[in-house]
């Protein structure tokens, strides 16, 4: 040694250009590989919800330049209107009657799929297709096949002999016929999803646990609730946190099948929100509608993950 | 109380077969150890004794009773296992209750039993805690409460101790000695630590590839060993195997020793031993060096006891050294069990 000079202290020397000293300091290069991520949850996200926050605040129309700010009159005012409590209704219906099926369904399915069997991952690549398949482009199939005249599902049913010759229903245009149909197109899209979670929830109990359960003495339904599903709890609850503010904000389903109709029946608080601020120009009360479920959800938000960080496991 | 036996089991995974055949007998209340490298089938054979695998071929009995198809429930079995496999959601006190919650014991009866086992293992104070609160030892105090609760006839522990360092190891092996001659249930014991084996076992099966190439007490399979593999196995240093025409020559480091420390006896059997390289290792030291070329200047190693003290031993040196006959093993060069003695 002794001699500064080696080839690798030239490279060195050679990398040192003028802005490096930037790219080597922490302070710099951190905010820097974030500011892509920041900037987009800032202007796509951040921005909007402050937007939506302003004019429920107002009197804004489509049509109006000016902003009055009226405090939480808007609020006051939709919380009267019976279609707002409709939606209202049927968004607290919609998305727990979905959750609960998609839960359970999702459990069952988990379960068998994590036998060992043949076409294992035939069959597990099938149910995955509702997953990836554009959603709009599921959903228009199952317009069709909810179809009031050409349903094929009531012609499969008829062929069968299940339906009588006179049985014909009207899928999306009866009132509860609508909401089970909803409910039924939103399950066979989450299902897919949930079950992938609950999936790697059940591969991440450890083996030696369920054989000391089964060496323990305990039958196939005590180590399902004692021990299987205690244990994929905080996985299962960040799944149902995210299932319900997804389906509690979702409206391409209820676009695309029912429009909210019939008689409202089917009308959520988002697509009443659509209407009211996008259709009919009264920008306040979109926003007013579409916010109101905000605290709501927020603090279901925080509630899941508390109670997932509770029952943290090891 | 029960003794466990197994007759020609056997399991294949694919075309590997993890156990090839395996008959042992245990006796009612021994602790017997299964030894063996890692992948020797030690743990899928206990496995399969506790019903958490199907054997391919053959039949397990506990207390006599045909037990091969039976659910682990059913077999009146308790398994610790090597990460203890605690339910990391419930309290001490309802990890040690589960068992007995699952053969639906009145709750009284259950916190009688809960308290009994705890106390057995001193984890009284912490029975309100989870798992993850515990240290390693008190996690396998639990383990070992759990398993006991239900007062099992036999008790299959799958290398309960090797998640627990060294020092807490040699106080937990003879907590779990006094322990299992205590309550005198029939314990197999998993390890592939010959100091675990040796220190615990009333008897050790030693293992290889599947089979069980040796069943008795740890004197025998120490002294005595029945083939090569089981004298190269055990002994740390291993047991010394020179060939000499059709044989291994056997012999353990430490009776091969100065000829001088056999003292006047002449039944002994003399090996000049040119000294390559010398460890101090404090208690002893170990002598490594070549033999003649009689044997074709075979690499051996001397454990020498630090109580001698007749001359200085140098690498570089020729020395005198000799082992006593009866402590000379004979082992077949083509199957390398052990055979008749030749002289050399």
């Amino acid at each position: 040694m002794g001699h500064t000079d080696t080839p690798t202290g030239k490279m060195i020397m050679k990398g040192q250009g003028r802005f490096s000293f930037l790219v080597d300091n922490e302070k710099f290069l951190g905010p820097l590989m974030i500011a892509p991520a920041v900037i987009y949850v800032l202007a796509l996200v951040g921005y909007p919800l402050i937007l939506a926050f302003a004019y429920s605040l107002s009197d804004i129309t489509v049509g109006s330049v000016e902003y009055n700010f009226v405090g939480f009159s808007t609020f006051r005012s939709i919380i009267e209107e019976p279609e707002f409590r409709i939606a209202l209704k049927n968004t607290i219906l919609f998305t727990f009657v979905s959750m609960a099926i998609v839960v359970v369904l999702a459990k069952i399915l988990a379960l068998l799929l994590v036998q060992d069997f043949k076409g294992k991952f035939f069959i597990r690549a099938l149910i995955l297709m509702p997953y990836v398949a554009p959603i709009s482009l599921g959903v228009i199939g199952w317009l069709w096949m909810l179809d009031s005249i050409y349903s094929p599902i009531n012609w499969l049913l008829q062929r069968t002999g299940l339906f009588g010759p006179d049985f014909w229903p009207m899928w999306l245009g009866k009132p509860g016929l609508a909401m089970a149909s909803i409910i039924t197109v939103h399950v066979w899209r989450m299902l897919p999803l949930a079950m992938i979670i609950m999936l790697a929830g059940l591969a991440s109990i450890p083996k030696d646990i369920q054989d000391a359960a089964l060496v323990d003495g305990a039958g196939y339904f005590r180590r399902l609730f004692q021990i299987t599903v205690p244990m994929m709890l905080p996985i299962m609850l960040v799944a149902v946190l995210f299932g319900i503010v997804f389906t509690a904000t979702d409206i391409i389903i209820i676009l695309v099948l029912t429009r909210g109709g019939p008689y409202d029946s089917t009308q959520v608080l988002v697509s009443q929100a659509f209407y009211t601020g996008i259709d009919a120009g009264d920008l306040a009360g979109g926003a007013a509608t579409a916010l109101f479920l905000f605290p709501l959800l927020l603090a279901v938000a925080i509630f899941m993950l508390k109670i997932a960080r509770r029952s943290e496991v090891t | 109380m029960a003794n466990v036996e197994t007759k020609g089991l056997e399991k294949h995974f694919g075309d590997v077969k993890a156990v090839d055949g395996v008959d042992i007998v245990s006796r009612e209340g021994e602790f017997l150890v299964l030894l063996g490298p890692s992948g020797c089938g030690k743990t899928t054979l206990l496995r399969m004794i506790a019903g958490l695998e199907k054997p391919s071929a053959g039949d397990i009995l506990i207390g006599g009773k045909v037990v091969t198809h039976l659910p682990p429930r059913t077999r009146g079995i308790a398994m610790v296992f090597q990460s203890y496999a605690l339910y990391p959601h419930m309290t001490i006190y309802k990890n040690i209750a589960f068992p007995l919650k699952a053969i639906s014991m009145p709750k009284e009866e259950i916190d009688k039993k809960v308290k009994w086992a705890a106390s057995m293992f001193g984890i009284d104070r912490l029975l309100k805690r989870k798992p993850r609160e515990l240290s390693g030892g008190e996690r396998q105090r639990v383990a070992l409460a759990r398993a006991l609760v239900r007062e099992p006839n036999v008790f299959l522990l799958d290398e309960p101790l090797s998640n627990l360092d060294a020092k807490l190891r040699a106080s937990a092996r003879e907590e779990l000695y006094r322990f299992q001659k205590g309550v005198e249930i029939t314990t197999l014991y998993v390890t592939h630590d010959q100091v675990e084996a040796m220190g615990m076992g009333d008897r050790i099966a030693v293992m290889n590839k599947g089979t069980v190439r040796q069943l008795g007490t740890p004197d025998e399979v120490y002294s005595d060993p029945s083939d090569t593999f089981v004298a190269g196995f055990l002994g740390s240093p291993p047991m010394n195997l020179v060939k000499a025409q059709d044989r291994f020559v056997g012999f353990r480091p430490e009776r091969f020793l100065p000829r001088e420390m056999h003292g006047e006896s002449t039944d002994v059997e003399s090996f000049p031993l040119e000294v390559s390289r010398i460890e101090d290792l404090g208690a002893s030291r170990l002598i490594y060096g070549r033999l003649k070329e009689r044997f074709n200047r075979h690499p051996v190693v001397a454990n020498l006891p630090t109580s001698f003290t007749h001359y200085s031993i140098e690498p570089g040196g020729t020395y005198n050294f000799a082992v006593p006959k009866k402590d000379v093993k004979f082992f077949a060069v083509e199957n390398g069990l052990r055979a008749e003695p030749i002289s050399i």
